[in-house]
């Protein structure tokens, strides 16, 4: 199981900031970030890509998305 | 519609609604908006405050439909895509005090980032130093992010509050209609109308609208930001929004060449001075604003009409803040700084960075 990201209620770059932040602790693994706009969405898929990781899932989730992203290191 | 690719938010999205803008903005100039303010949200703003008799300067009073469009495009696209989301509370006294210091430093230099990048792709050279003063700000307010700067978490709200912005601009879009401008009158009903001056030069009602619609509508698609295309790039090296930004410049630089509106040079420029150090000055404060609350004027406008009350407190902000401006003379004219322009700078300045600096905690 990877960690979460709770990013509900900020707008960017908060959310963005923060998977980057989540990335450098964790350097590889699994991480599921909770969004609630679809800007911040793509904001945090766009910048894991540019970190060399792959969004593997985005789900609907009550009034926004968790969005699934996999590092290998 | 959720898991539908979103192409506005593509590589390509982006640059096509920069073009697209790019060529808007010149032909609203052309179509009778004032020099290289073919867009400018701060000027607009400010006129629309002069409108209703916030601020009294007789040269910039305009209920500018640009606006109301921008809003209402924003919210019709927020609302096909299923992206109304009617949200408040993060920091909302901030917000408006970011708002009217915001406005204060553009008036300053005499146009907010849009007329920057207008201006430059017009040909006025002071607009360089208004927009290395902005990249300037914006590059403090990326230091105060990194350092865990945030104005906190929004909470979902009733729609009703998401509907407060868009029907205010309904309501002003309803006054000019009810109180419609009458050639040389400087009053008709309740409403302002410039008989000279910038305030009075504008394209026909209707198309101002229609372009300020299809505005709205392809930024709230493509989260256009200006601010956010130079925050991008300085903080995490993001160069997405910065291709929206520089597509506007270039395709507008060619527009005003095909339509004969490129007039290099540094003197007698359309609303603009040329006491550089208060075009970079003023701007390092609208930029350093913009990005303590997350958003250029335009943004601010289409976040307004996605249902965000916070940006719609930040609006409401810099029009009260325009009143400010040109009541207690802070705003610039041609001849250069207001009389107590340099001082309000300097203490907008002050409020960011104590703002700045307190406002940083781990998220919570």
């Amino acid at each position: 199981m990877g960690t979460i990201v709770d990013a509900r209620g900020f707008s960017c770059p908060q959310p963005v900031l923060m998977t980057i932040d989540e990335i450098k602790l964790v350097s590889k693994g699994e991480i599921e970030i909770l969004v609630d706009t679809d800007t911040s969405k793509e904001n945090v898929s766009r910048a894991a890509a540019s970190k060399g990781w792959a969004v593997t899932d985005v789900k609907e989730e009550g009034e926004g998305y968790r969005v699934t992203i996999v590092g290998k290191g | 519609m959720g898991q539908l690719k979103n192409v506005f938010a593509s590589r390509w999205g982006i640059i096509g609604v920069g073009a697209f803008i790019g060529i808007l903005a010149p032909l609203l100039q052309k179509w009778g908006n004032p020099g290289n303010m073919g867009i400018c949200v701060a000027c607009f703003e400010r006129d629309i405050a002069g409108a209703v008799g916030l601020q009294r300067a007789a040269v910039v009073q305009y209920m500018r439909p640009e606006i109301v469009g921008f809003v209402l495009g924003s919210l019709m696209a927020a609302y096909l895509f299923k992206e109304f989301r009617p949200r408040v509370g993060s920091a909302p006294i901030v917000r408006f005090i970011l708002g009217a210091f915001a406005m204060i430093g553009a008036l300053v230099f005499l146009g907010c980032p849009w007329r920057a990048l207008l201006r430059l792709a017009g040909g006025d050279g002071n607009a360089i130093f208004g927009l290395g003063g902005l990249i300037f700000g914006i590059w403090i307010g990326t230091l105060f992010l990194k350092g865990g700067f945030n104005l906190g978490r929004t909470e979902k709200t009733y729609s009703s509050v998401g509907w407060l912005m868009p029907l205010t601009m309904i309501g002003f879009l309803i006054l000019m209609f009810i109180f419609p401008q009458i050639t040389d009158q400087p009053q008709s009903g309740i409403l302002f109308y410039s008989v000279k001056g910038p305030g009075a030069m504008h394209a026909p009602l209707i198309v101002s609208l229609l372009v300020g619609l299809a505005v709205g509508f392809t930024a709230q698609r493509s989260r256009f930001c200006t601010m956010g295309a130079f925050r991008d790039l300085l903080l995490f090296r993001q160069p997405h929004l910065f291709y929206g930004l520089l597509t506007l410049t270039v395709v507008a630089f060619l527009t005003n060449l095909i339509v004969g509106q490129f007039h290099p040079g540094f003197v007698k420029q359309p609303v603009a001075h040329t006491m550089q150090i208060w075009n970079f000055g003023g701007m390092v404060l609208a930029g350093l604003a913009f990005a303590l609350a997350g958003g250029c004027p335009g943004r601010q406008l289409f976040l307004a009409g996605e249902g965000d009350g916070d940006a719609a407190v930040f609006v409401f902000g810099m029009i009260v803040g325009a009143g400010f401006a040109h009541n207690f003379g802070l705003a610039s004219s041609p001849t250069g700084v207001g009389p107590h322009g340099i001082a309000a700078t300097v203490i907008g300045l002050l409020v960011c960075l104590f703002i700045g600096f307190t406002m940083r905690r781990k998220y919570a």
